[in-house]
């Protein structure tokens, strides 16, 4: 780019950061004595210098690094459980640097919102005077254009002043604010390179912001729902629930959803592809207080809105209903275990345990199979995700579960360790096999347990962000500021009659451009013709 | 059917490979040529010394004509047949999964590179950017070698998680965005090179005679490089959106998530530094060979080996 020469009217130029290749150069440094005000501003222009804005950038790129290299307890919590236990000296230096919380930690926020405030320091001064270079007339026509970009000359037999208010005419048609000086029009165009620059910085705040306010008044809540089951939209109905800052249990909307049906299609025809879903569908019916229930669905994909709310469908699997009897014929349990998914063909971990209403505490680890077949070494495994020929086999334990101590326990697992195994591989009872409508005996007369039919779960997430659609109209905004930062052409032309002699004019142009402007000469060039076609005609 | 498609799209796959080669070395050739012609007064020695007998013949009389070089010709055309085969392939390959052809690692590599090329192609008609040729063919032969070698897997149907409109939109744009990174990067990498010849006259590589000045490949690298900025924000948040429909949540630090940032942060800082007194330049340049990287790295490694939730490259 050819360096732009001195403008002799500054208010129509963009306003350049300190450090910015096209601002005036540094004065040389000076050592006056600065007060406290005079470090304030010292550090305050630092701050928002090019140099400083470019050093975060990089540097927040830098600090983002980690954040990819270590599970982080937003997205992948049992990651971090995992990490912790492998390499526990590494992870207690990490967990102090608060690398597990790499995005929220205290040396990543410093750097982001410092990085806003250069931002804003630069962006405040600039959009005033970006708002008056907008009511500011363009700068007078200098007095040799030959020195500028594109110049031509062009000669034609016309009327002086006939040429210079065709040329306004011409610029202004183009787009152009213009301003005749004399013999000569000075035009420029493209305020809104500058606008648009501004805008996309602008934005960008605004999506720190919402996401930010947002952020804290949002909620994320997890639920798993069986066929033939209902939710409520209550803190006490969700398995896991997340709230912003500034959550209150009345910005849950009263709401339910039942599970009517969920339907999974699997791949069958492809061999290469053999039992890979491709789609998944929950029949729901939804309820709003005071509302009529209506019928909907979720995918994948396509979430269920339902009162500001969207809701999610995240996950699915078996929850094979069992009933287990006392000896008495008593029923102790009857409901549908929902098993977590083990592969990709479903084998699912079943945990059941029963605290009270047998003999002795009794704990079931169960192993259900959608679609068993039998090994060569006589175990079970499953070859497709949907219900060919379901079964579950469990191993029981008796013992202490470990439920009293008042701790919180993990429904989806069982602690061995004060359990002894009355059935499975490692006793004599071998381990209880069960297909739907069967019943069996417990060991040790403990009771019955009977398989009576499999049911779906889906795992429905419910995520209510007040902001979100303001991130979204920012992130939109950033976008358009950034084409119309990047594509506009900021150019100013100039068109003066250099020499009238016997009706003959010299008539010459010229153009500077304000940052990338790769089609200036060409853009002369045209004007130049037409303008001298037009006075030819 | 299926079968039919794939095996057809495969050998154009491999066809396009052969045809890329025979461009890569045309366009070495013509390499070599430019360092011939950038120094008129040592031909005839380095023609008898190095064996580029033909190079003289062809080039020594017609160096004042702004005609064609026979190889730069012959490498154009080998990159444009070259380039069919590869669209075919992709093409074929879309065909035969009934859907677009970017939904994995191995189709993402097809497509993406074909778009390379095929950008490469049409800024030739208001820049002239053969002299990456050689850059650009070698890159994209590598890029489809690993692809059809490491990355292949069979047709499959499109899991319901990516069962979206936003497929077609935000991966398409993103390999949109990595074409014009790559040029931007292959020509920030001639700009470092001319850079060090402008600052010692007389060393460097001969052929950087006959390339444009350092400044003009600046500029060159940077219109390219904001072009694919703009794709790339696009992509950030059409992500984004398609997160929040398919995940519940528009942004949640997934390790690919958080690589998309990065790539996005280090490109802003390039588009900065260019605007920076001190970082103009070389320094800049540096900041687009390192974005690209980072584009790559994202592509290959993140995908492979980091645990996240764009877990799409079926292997």
């Amino acid at each position: 780019m050819a360096s732009n020469p001195p403008s002799d009217n500054v208010a129509s130029d963009s306003y350049r950061p300190q450090g910015h290749f096209d601002a005036a150069p540094d004065a040389p440094i000076q050592q006056p004595k600065l007060g406290f005000v005079g470090y304030l501003r010292f550090f305050w222009r630092q701050l928002t210098s090019m140099r400083t804005a470019l050093f975060l950038l990089l540097l927040l790129a830098i600090a983002a690094i980690p954040g990819s290299l270590v599970p982080q307890v937003s997205s992948d919590p049992n990651g971090v459980v995992q990490y912790k236990a492998n390499y526990p000296e590494a992870a207690a230096i990490l967990d102090t640097l608060q690398v597990f919380n790499t995005f929220s930690s205290v040396w990543f926020s410093a750097i982001y919102l410092l990085l806003f405030v250069s931002l804003i320091g630069c962006v405040i001064p600039r959009t005033k005077h970006h708002f008056d270079a907008l009511r500011a007339r363009p700068p007078k026509t200098p007095a040799r254009l030959a020195r500028l970009e594109g110049f031509t000359t062009r000669e034609v037999t016309a009327d002086a002043a006939t040429a210079v208010l065709e040329a306004r005419t011409l610029l202004r048609r183009a787009g152009y604010r213009t301003e005749v000086y004399g013999d000569s029009v000075s035009a420029e165009r493209g305020y809104l390179r500058e606008t648009g620059n501004l805008v996309f910085h602008t934005a960008l705040i605004g999506v720190l912001v919402s996401v930010g306010i947002g952020g804290g008044f949002a909620y994320t809540g997890q639920r798993v729902v069986v066929e033939g089951y209902a939710m409520t939209n209550t803190l006490a109905s969700y398995d896991s629930f997340n709230p912003g800052r500034f959550f209150t249990d009345s910005a849950l909307q009263p709401f339910s959803i039942a599970l009517d049906s969920f339907t999974p299609t699997y791949e069958v025809e492809n061999l290469d592809a053999l039992g890979q879903p491709t789609d998944f569908v929950a029949d729901v019916t939804s309820t709003v207080r005071g509302g009529e229930s209506q019928k909907e669905q979720i995918k994948v994909n396509e979430p269920l809105s339902i009162g500001g709310t969207s809701v999610f469908l995240l996950g699915n699997g078996y929850a094979p209903l069992l009933t287990i009897r006392d000896p008495e014929g008593t029923v102790v349990f009857s409901q549908p275990t929902a098993c977590l998914p083990q592969d990709n063909n479903l084998t699912s971990n079943c945990i059941i345990k029963l605290p009270d209403g047998l003999a002795e505490q009794v704990g079931m680890l169960g192993f259900f199979y959608p679609s068993a077949v039998e090994l060569a070494d006589g175990t079970l495994a499953s070859n497709f995700p949907d219900t060919i020929n379901p079964v579950i086999s469990f191993f029981m334990y008796t013992g202490d579960l470990g439920l009293d101590n008042g701790a919180g326990s993990n429904a989806y697992a069982l602690t061995l360790d004060n359990l002894t195994q009355i059935a499975g591989n490692d006793s004599d009872v071998p381990a209880i096999k069960l297909s739907p409508g069967d019943v069996a005996d417990l060991p040790n007369g403990l009771g019955t347990i009977e398989f009576t039919a499999v049911p779906r779960f889906v795992s429905l997430d419910v995520h209510h962000d007040p902001t979100q659609l303001w991130v979204l109209v920012f992130a939109v905004l950033v976008v358009a500021g950034l084409v119309t930062s990047l594509f506009i052409p900021r150019r100013r032309v100039w068109i003066k009659v250099a020499e009238s002699r016997d009706g003959v004019l010299t008539l010459e142009y010229a153009a500077l451009a304000r940052g990338d402007d790769p089609g200036l000469d060409a853009a002369v060039a045209e004007i130049a013709d037409r303008h001298i076609d037009q006075l030819k005609a | 059917m299926i079968e039919t498609l794939v095996s057809y799209s495969n050998l154009a796959v491999y066809s396009a490979m052969a045809v890329y080669a025979l461009a890569f070395i045309m366009f070495t050739l013509d390499l070599s040529r430019r360092a011939v012609v950038a120094e008129p007064a040592k031909v005839a020695v380095r023609a008898s010394v190095n064996g580029y007998t033909t190079v003289l013949e062809q080039d020594a009389p017609a160096e004042v004509a702004p005609k064609t070089p026979p190889f730069l010709r012959i490498a154009m055309a080998l990159t444009v047949v070259a380039w069919v085969l590869h669209v075919a392939a992709a093409v074929l390959r879309g065909a035969a999964a009934g859907r677009v052809p970017w939904a994995n690692m191995f189709e993402f590599t097809l497509t993406a590179t074909a778009i390379i090329i095929g950008v490469f192609l049409v800024v030739q008609f208001w820049q002239d950017i053969r002299f990456i040729g050689a850059f650009v063919s070698g890159f994209v032969l590598i890029a489809l070698g690993v692809a059809t070698v490491s990355f292949y897997v069979d047709v499959v149907p499109l899991p319901p998680s990516l069962q979206s409109a936003w497929l077609v939109i935000h991966v398409f744009v993103a390999s949109l965005g990595t074409g014009f990174f790559a040029l931007g990067g292959a020509l920030s990498i001639v700009q470092l090179l001319q850079a060090r010849r402008e600052a010692n006259p007389g060393s460097g590589l001969k052929f950087l005679g006959t390339l444009p000045t350092a400044e003009k490949l600046e500029t060159m690298a940077y219109r390219m490089v904001v072009i694919g900025f703009v794709f790339w924000t696009f992509t950030l948040i059409a992500g984004a959106i398609w997160a929040e429909r398919a995940w519940g949540r528009y942004w949640g630090f997934d390790t690919k998530e958080v690589w998309t940032f990065i790539i996005w942060t280090i490109f802003a800082g390039y588009i900065h530094a260019r605007a920076t007194r001190g970082w103009r330049g070389s320094r800049s340049a540096w900041l687009a060979i390192i974005g690209f990287s980072a584009v790559v790295f994202n592509f290959t490694i993140v995908n492979l080996f980091f645990k996240g939730l764009h877990a799409y490259s079926g292997l």
